[in-house]
């Protein structure tokens, strides 16, 4: 009893080490998120979180108050948009890249699936861990706000990690610098694939990369895809130093593309979809359909419109070039759904992008089958529905639909045709006038095909269509069938 | 005020309210989690550390020690993602260590508040990396240059922190 009391320090000392020794063996033996401990992280979380959030409320809240009405009223929050936009375009134009690099190794693979981030939800981080053995952020959305474990943490520059704890009003996310973090990569350019992880000095390395393998320092590393949280493409930093690693493999060191230690507002992804890559049938692109996808709406007309042009040299030169040209003879000209290639809606601003299932007139009046409807009656303005027509039924000619352009409109009369659709200073803009003038685009095409795809309706002043049309034209050429380009996935 | 050089009779013991007692660890790992993120530098420190050390030599009770230690850590362990326990321990022995040094030797003295601290957080350090490598399975690396440096700047830290506690300990 004597003893108990003489060394009651020292066992209560032993005894409060056994009970910790023991709860970390139990919770190594099983995983972490058995919950054996969540309801401790959940008291801790909810004490502490609390303050940091409105520690971080409050800042914002003052820095908002100064930057967006004392400061630059206005500018700021204009600014802010526009990083958005651009974060969200740097997503798009990653995704995009990797879309056309893939559809290119892979078109045979019909039934290749791919992921698309599809949904996310900004977030804000409040707190750290405040340990270089944990490295780990704190966000301001939880289990209330549709956060779930695993998701994929990225911002505009790349991957940020992942959410490993789930609370109901806030999020731990696992950094990619953390050595229990792993992450499926892949080399930009050498395609070889690896795994990313961090070390305990806070380093990223990319391992199980061959040692018998050449990467070169400054290399994109992206995600791969593998690791089922990421989506392929994302970016993830560059090589910056390569070094023989243990066995077979090399050491790659990356640096990551986002700043880790200085992460304020983060993208969780909370939907990826998958979609089937569809096989990239087009070809090369030509630059007269890139030109003709910038142009505004413009009269439809036959491929082979400069030939007959040149065949006829007495074309009429005044007066509207709809009134002087015959109505498309060719598909192409019929619609730009026909030509199968997505158009900007800077063409007209009220272009409608919803699919026409009902087959309309190809150009004019005359409803041709099997051609997509490519004017909207009601406003006049191109439907660029992402449509891909079958090329039999591009190379078929319509023989009902108006009247070609045989004369060579003047410059003019160029601005005139695009006169009635808002994008007409487009055609003063990004087309040379010569284009126009000459009727044949650099590319040997005739300036008919370059416009072709254009919605006649919204391109023709009222008074020019109700002209009446000299009489078809037949082609001397029959029209080339277009290929068919699909949309890219939105 | 200080009694140096006494025997555990003569020893001040001094004792904290609750609301200090509940308020001032809470803080302390708030602000360790908080700060890291402005200042990143900030993760060498240990607030939470220089805490449990304040109470512990404050209060001068190895019993209270080890549990202020204990509980600290595993707060502290509760807001990372390992396993709970690592920072638990190692504050457990701390605070443990911490009490029943001040009970022996003067801790109001600024220059061996500095030496403690950097023997303290080297304790811990080295506690923390023996459990994480030999029960959690954690790649750790260790640096004497980088536990030192890191416990000297702890200690810097510590010395304005202790004087910060002296202002609200009260004397048994």
């Amino acid at each position: 009893m004597d003893v108990l009391g003489r060394y009651r320090n020292l066992i209560v000392l032993v005894g409060v080490l056994f009970a910790q020794v023991l709860g970390l063996a139990v919770q190594v033996k099983r995983p972490t998120d058995s919950g054996s401990t969540h309801l401790i992280r959940i008291w801790a979380v909810g004490a502490v979180t609390p303050l940091e959030k409105a520690l971080v409320w409050a800042q914002t809240s003052t820095h908002n108050l100064w930057h967006n009405y004392l400061y630059l009223r206005g500018v700021r929050a204009e600014n802010r948009a526009l990083k958005q936009e651009i974060e969200r375009m740097r997503l798009e134009e990653a995704r995009m890249t990797q879309d056309a690099d893939q559809a290119h190794r892979l078109q045979a693979l019909l039934a290749f699936k791919e992921q698309f981030i599809s949904q996310t939800l900004p977030a804000q981080v409040i707190g750290s861990t405040g340990s270089e053995m944990s490295r780990s952020v704190y966000i301001d959305k939880g289990a209330h706000d549709g956060i779930k474990r695993d998701m994929a943490v990225i911002t505009k520059d790349g991957i940020v990690g992942k959410v490993l704890y789930v609370y109901p009003s806030t999020s731990l996310v696992l950094l990619i610098d953390d050595q229990t973090s792993g992450v499926g990569a892949i080399l930009e350019k050498q395609r070889l694939q690896g795994i990313l992880r961090g070390t305990p000095s806070g380093e990223v390395v990319l391992e199980k990369v061959m040692s018998d393998e050449t990467v070169p320092v400054g290399e994109e590393v992206l995600t791969s895809g593998g690791d089922g949280i990421f989506p392929k493409g994302l970016p993830v930093g560059k090589v910056t130093r390569i070094s023989p690693g243990s066995e077979l493999f090399l050491n790659i060191r990356v640096w990551p593309a986002v700043n880790l230690s200085h992460l304020e507002e983060v993208l969780v992804v909370t939907k990826i979809d998958e979609r089937q890559t569809q096989p990239d049938q087009t070809g090369p692109v030509r630059a007269v359909d890139i030109l003709a996808e910038r142009l505004p709406t413009v009269p439809p007309k036959p491929e082979n419109a400069a030939d007959v042009a040149g065949k006829n040299p007495i074309a009429p030169a005044g007066g509207s070039a709809n009134a002087a040209a015959p109505k498309s003879t060719s598909p192409n000209a019929a619609s730009p759904i026909a030509e199968g290639k997505p158009k900007p809606a800077s063409g007209a601003a009220t272009a409608d992008t919803k699919p026409k299932p009902s087959p309309g007139a190809a150009s004019g009046s005359v409803p041709s089958p099997g051609v997509p409807k490519a004017t909207n009656p009601a406003t006049g303005t191109a439907n660029h529905a992402p449509h891909t027509v079958p090329p039999a039924a591009q190379a078929k000619p319509n023989p009902t639909a108006g009247v070609a352009s045989t004369g060579v409109p003047k410059t003019g009369q160029a601005k005139t045709v695009g006169a009635p659709s808002p994008a007409a200073p487009v055609v003063k803009k990004n087309v040379p006038a010569g284009t126009f003038s000459a009727g044949v685009s650099p590319a040997g095409t005739s300036a008919a095909s370059v416009q072709a795809g254009r919605s006649p309706a919204s391109t023709q002043p009222p008074g020019a269509a109700k002209k009446p049309a000299p009489k078809p034209v037949s082609p001397a050429v029959p029209p080339k069938p277009q290929p068919a380009v699909q949309d890219p996935p939105q | 005020m200080a009694t140096i050089y006494t025997s555990g009779e003569q020893v001040e013991v001094y004792r904290f309210s609750i609301r200090a007692t509940i308020l001032i660890p809470l803080i302390a790992v708030f602000l360790q989690a908080f700060l890291p993120l402005r200042f990143s530098f900030f993760t060498i420190f240990d607030l939470p550390l220089l805490v449990t050390i304040g109470f512990a030599t404050a209060r001068r009770n190895p019993l209270a020690g080890l549990v202020t230690g204990g509980l600290i850590g595993i707060l502290q362990d509760s807001l990372t993602h390992q396993p709970i326990g690592l920072y638990g321990i190692s504050k457990t022995v701390v605070g443990f260590s911490a009490s029943s040094l001040g009970i022996k030797i003067d801790v109001e003295n600024p220059g061996t508040r500095f030496l403690l601290t950097i023997l303290f957080y080297v304790v811990h350090e080295v506690v923390y990396f023996v459990i994480a490598r030999g029960l959690v399975g954690l790649h750790m690396q260790w640096s004497w240059l980088h536990e030192i440096g890191s416990g000297a700047a702890n200690a810097v830290l510590g010395i304005l922190v202790y004087a910060l506690l002296d202002r609200v300990k009260q004397r048994t």
